[in-house]
């Protein structure tokens, strides 16, 4: 076999695998959501398909795809169609260029836990998650709906206005850790300081800021509570989704944990050290762990998402954008220009 | 290019040269935070709201007429389903005008006065509940509607323990109760209450400091205490402007004389002071129930008039006069004389005015309801013009309103 | 000059009304503890200003409007104003007659805007015209709707109910084939 077929094999294998992980992983995270915030709730949650409603997300998934797919009469049909295509495509493309796992070794063949290790990754990420906004504005405005405009209107100012934050709070780590591959930034936090501290990027003198900044700008850019304006179901009935069904909501519905999975597997790569973790035991298990770190890490990420949505109430619009505007990226900026005065101190 | 526009107030069609353009946003009948079918016209300027006009009547079912047609206990029934949040203000409202209608004012015993304050502002909490819950649901806070629900189911059972039905009790009678409360009942209550402010406190803990609740509550949908009275808000929302006005204090009924609480009012006028208002109103709901819980006092049930209460059944059984006056109540129906009486009673929601009139027949010439939704819902407009979209939901949800009192 | 009922013999609202407007006071009513004034239709806008104007009075809040249906009594209809004084805790009831021929009376909406809505609704359901009404729409039935379902001859299913026309109901067809 020659090396490039065996890398088009194997890149083609692990994108499948990721896919298919990934698409599972969403649906139990929808399983997780509801149990999670049931019992905050003091109630039971899905509980009757399956074993504590473990195959309540299959039973959903089914629903969705044999439900009758409506498009409305005054619809824009084809920008209907296209937009949840465009919300959803990049979402799933973000996901490839993080690290999920250490090297691992099986028989001959080395296998990196990382569709591929692109030297810009982090701006590959930023580049495809922005085009996503057109698949929330132009479903918002295609769906010919009042409410689903006004949804469409606020996403697209929401999200431009946060992913300005965080870009910017992105910036110091990479002014710390000096590249752009995700790769790298995980390899660089290996080790431990005084062998207790783990050299997470969390505990790097100015990052705790940026990852304040960052994880609030992420909770606002999936649309999430307490910045879920786009979809406030209490004042645009279901915002820019209101006229979707079937399986064109399913692709929105997708593209929203998706999006939460992605910005918790960027939290935990740039600021949690990625899949690092202790590793002891035989080799296959040294493989393994990382694996397991890495995905708890997210876990992590997400109860606390979840945690969020049973807790706190809703932003108002104005209040949203001047939240934005005039607190994280004035304090994003700031945290660039100290992370820049202490990098430059260390050199 | 000159647009024409169809202006909701006047019904006229108009051109719009020369204005800003704006876009008419048809809030309801059919939408997760207008409380029912409540339709709220909007015009908006981006999201600011120009207009905002109300559109009743989705829920029109023509209570008023119906009563007509059935006799004074007929009619009871009909009571429920006006604000089925407060079926008991309601029944007592009702019962208390057909009372004073019979002048039996004076005739309830004593037992009977308790039980009615117990279940009334136990219903008072019930419905402050839903508020609560549905409030904080359209800003946004989920948890807070389970829990709120949590406290009223156990509400709804004691109403289940004491009258049979949950949502539509039909309990109270002329001169009294239909029948003694299980012997179990006072326990089980005194339990709950005893429980109660602790629950009151963890919703707060979700609320009342929370920065964000704060910002989306404080300085919106603001009225004048002047604007508050001469638009006829009654009950929490007027006091929340700094008029203290509780009809339980100022023209007290049903001895609520004898109870020690105390009226909330702050004087913002906004929907976080109404919200304060209610939650420390809960507070002191729960401080009337252990009052009427500790003094409740034994003996009869029934006021012993029996041109109008329904004697008692074992009496009626022995007694040749008895059973002629069940006789004659049961087949024609009590005659109230002839007369009309207005009588309003502090119902969760603000002021609950009953009208009947009376021909002397056995049926009301006319039974009219005062309902505090159908006035306070008047104050809508002035509190959401020139906000926003989202400060019409948090104001909608401050003013507790009930659409089957609205449309009747 | 009107007569007064002994237990109000002594009122002072009553006196201070009749002071002022003596003859358009047509009768004083007590009954069950409550005090109707009965006024003259034309007046009963002056009634309403000094009610909430004086200061001696100051009723300043309007509890409720209503209508009541007085068939087949002369004069048909009634308006009642329930006013409230917040400051005294003390209710009084207005009251104008209004015959069917005439069926109009002049709107209070200047002196407590609240009585918009409930003027509103006893339009809607009497048929009586509130004058120089800001607003004087249906509020409870639809804007199309035939008949006011508060009178006394309005039949109780309605007019299509109680007499269905011979030919197949278009317009609210799927009520009219409720009964059947």
């Amino acid at each position: 076999m020659s090396e490039f077929s065996s890398f088009l094999l194997g890149t083609t294998i692990k994108c499948i695998v990721v896919i298919a992980v990934l698409i599972g992983a969403v649906a139990y995270t929808t399983w997780l959501e509801r149990k999670v915030v049931a019992h905050l709730q003091i109630r039971w949650g899905p509980s009757r398909v399956g074993w504590h409603g473990l195959l309540q997300p299959i039973a959903d998934v089914l629903k969705l795809l044999l439900k009758e797919d409506m498009t409305p009469g005054q619809a824009s049909k084809f920008l209907y169609v296209l937009a949840p295509l465009i919300a959803f495509v990049p979402a799933a493309l973000s996901i490839t260029v993080i690290p999920f796992g250490n090297v691992a070794h099986f028989g001959s063949q080395t296998v990196r836990f990382q569709i591929t290790d692109l030297n810009v990754g982090i701006l590959f990420i930023f580049a495809v998650t922005s085009v996503g906004v057109y698949g929330v504005a132009l479903g918002g405005w295609a769906s010919n709906n009042k409410y689903s405009l006004m949804g469409g209107l606020r996403s697209s100012a929401q999200m431009i206005s946060y992913e300005l934050s965080l870009g910017l709070s992105v910036v110091s780590v990479l002014l710390v850790t000096g590249t752009l591959s995700l790769g790298q930034i995980v390899d660089l936090q290996g080790g431990r300081w005084f062998g207790i501290i783990p050299k997470w990027n969390i505990f790097v003198f100015p990052l705790f800021i940026s990852f304040f900044t960052y994880f609030v700008s992420a909770i606002a850019e999936t649309n999430r509570l307490p910045f879920d304006l786009p979809e406030a179901e209490n004042e645009l009935v279901a915002g820019f989704h209101t006229e979707y069904s079937s399986m064109k909501f399913g692709m929105f519905f997708l593209t929203e944990y998706i999006n939460m999975i992605t910005v918790s597997a960027i939290a935990t790569t740039l600021f949690f050290g990625g899949w690092h973790g202790p590793t002891f035991g035989p080799l296959w298990l040294r493989g393994i762990l990382p694996l397991f770190w890495f995905v708890s890490k997210i876990v992590a990420f997400l109860l606390f998402y979840i945690w969020t949505r049973g807790t706190l109430p809703r932003f108002r619009y104005d209040q949203l954008m001047a939240f934005g505007w005039k607190f994280l990226v004035p304090l994003s900026l700031a945290n660039v220009v100290l992370t820049s005065l202490v990098v430059a101190w260390r050199a | 290019m000159e647009t024409m526009r169809f202006n909701l107030e006047s019904g006229q069609v108009e051109s719009t040269a020369g204005k800003a353009e704006t876009m008419i946003l048809s809030m309801g009948p059919q939408h997760p935070s207008t409380h029912g079918v409540l339709r709220v016209v909007l015009e908006l300027d981006g999201e600011t709201v120009i207009k905002a006009s109300p559109d009743i009547g989705y829920l029109h079912t023509g209570m008023e007429k119906l009563s007509e047609t059935k006799t004074y206990a007929q009619v009871l029934p009909i009571t429920d389903r006006t604000d089925y949040l407060a079926p008991m203000s309601n029944n007592l409202g009702y019962i208390m005008a057909v009372e004073k209608l019979c002048g039996l004012q004076n005739e309830i015993p004593l037992r009977a006065q308790y039980v009615r304050v117990i279940m009334v502002e136990l219903n008072r909490i019930a419905s402050h509940l839903v508020w609560l819950g549905t409030h904080a649901m359209d800003i946004g806070a989920m948890t807070v509607f389970l829990y709120c629900f949590r406290e009223r189911e156990q509400i709804l059972n004691f109403f289940e323990a004491a009258c049979g039905g949950r949502l539509t009790t039909s309990y109270f009678r002329v001169g009294g109760l239909p029948s003694e409360i299980p012997p179990d009942l006072v326990p089980r209550i005194q339990k709950f209450i005893k429980e109660f402010p602790g629950r009151v406190d963890e919703y707060e803990t979700l609320l009342t400091k929370n920065p964000i609740w704060l910002r989306r509550t404080q300085g919106v949908g603001t009225i004048s205490a002047q604007n508050a009275v001469a638009i006829g808000l009654s009950g929490p929302s007027l006091r929340a402007t700094g008029v203290d006005y509780d009809i339980r204090k100022k023209e007290p009924y049903c001895g609520y004389e004898k109870f020690e609480f105390r009226v909330p009012t702050r004087t913002e006028g906004d929907v976080y002071a109404r919200y304060l208002c209610r939650v420390e109103e809960l507070r002191q709901s729960q401080k009337i129930v252990q009052q009427a819980l500790d003094g409740l006092p034994g003996g009869p049930i029934r006021a012993d008039c029996p041109k109008y209460v329904l004697p008692d059944r074992n009496k009626m059984k022995t007694e040749m006069e008895t059973l002629i006056h069940h006789y004659k109540i049961i087949t024609e129906g009590i005659h109230p004389p002839v007369g009309e009486v207005y009588h309003a009673i502090e119902a969760p929601k603000g002021e609950l005015g009953y009208y009947l009139v009376s021909d002397g027949g056995p049926k009301p010439l006319r039974m009219h309801i005062r309902g505090p939704s159908f006035v306070n819902l008047q104050a809508l407009a002035t509190m959401c013009e020139g906000r926003l979209v989202a400060d019409v939901v948090a104001v909608i949800g401050s003013l507790d309103i009930v659409l089957g009192e609205i449309d009747r | 000059m009107v007569t007064i009922p002994p237990p109000l013999e002594n009122n002072s609202t009553v006196k201070r009304f009749v002071e002022k407007f003596g003859d358009a006071l047509q009768e004083v009513v007590y009954f069950q503890g409550e005090t109707t004034l009965v006024v003259e239709k034309g007046r009963i806008l002056e009634f309403c200003q000094f009610a909430r104007g004086d200061d001696a009075l100051q009723f300043d809040s309007l509890a409720d409007l209503t209508g009541v249906d007085r068939m087949p009594g002369e004069p048909r209809f009634e308006v009642n104003y329930h006013l409230l004084c917040l400051s005294r805790a003390e209710r009084l009831r207005l009251k104008v007659r209004i015959s069917e021929k005439d069926g109009k009376v002049t709107s209070v909406t200047s002196v407590w805007p609240t009585a918009n809505w409930h003027e509103r609704e006893v339009f809607d359901l009497f048929g009586i015209v509130f004058e120089n009404h800001p607003n004087l729409r249906r509020i409870l039935c639809p804007d199309e709707w035939n008949g006011h379902p508060l009178r006394k001859d309005y039949p109780m299913l309605g007019y299509e109910e109680a007499a269905p026309s011979p030919e197949p109901p278009t317009k609210r067809g799927w009520y009219s084939t409720l009964s059947d």
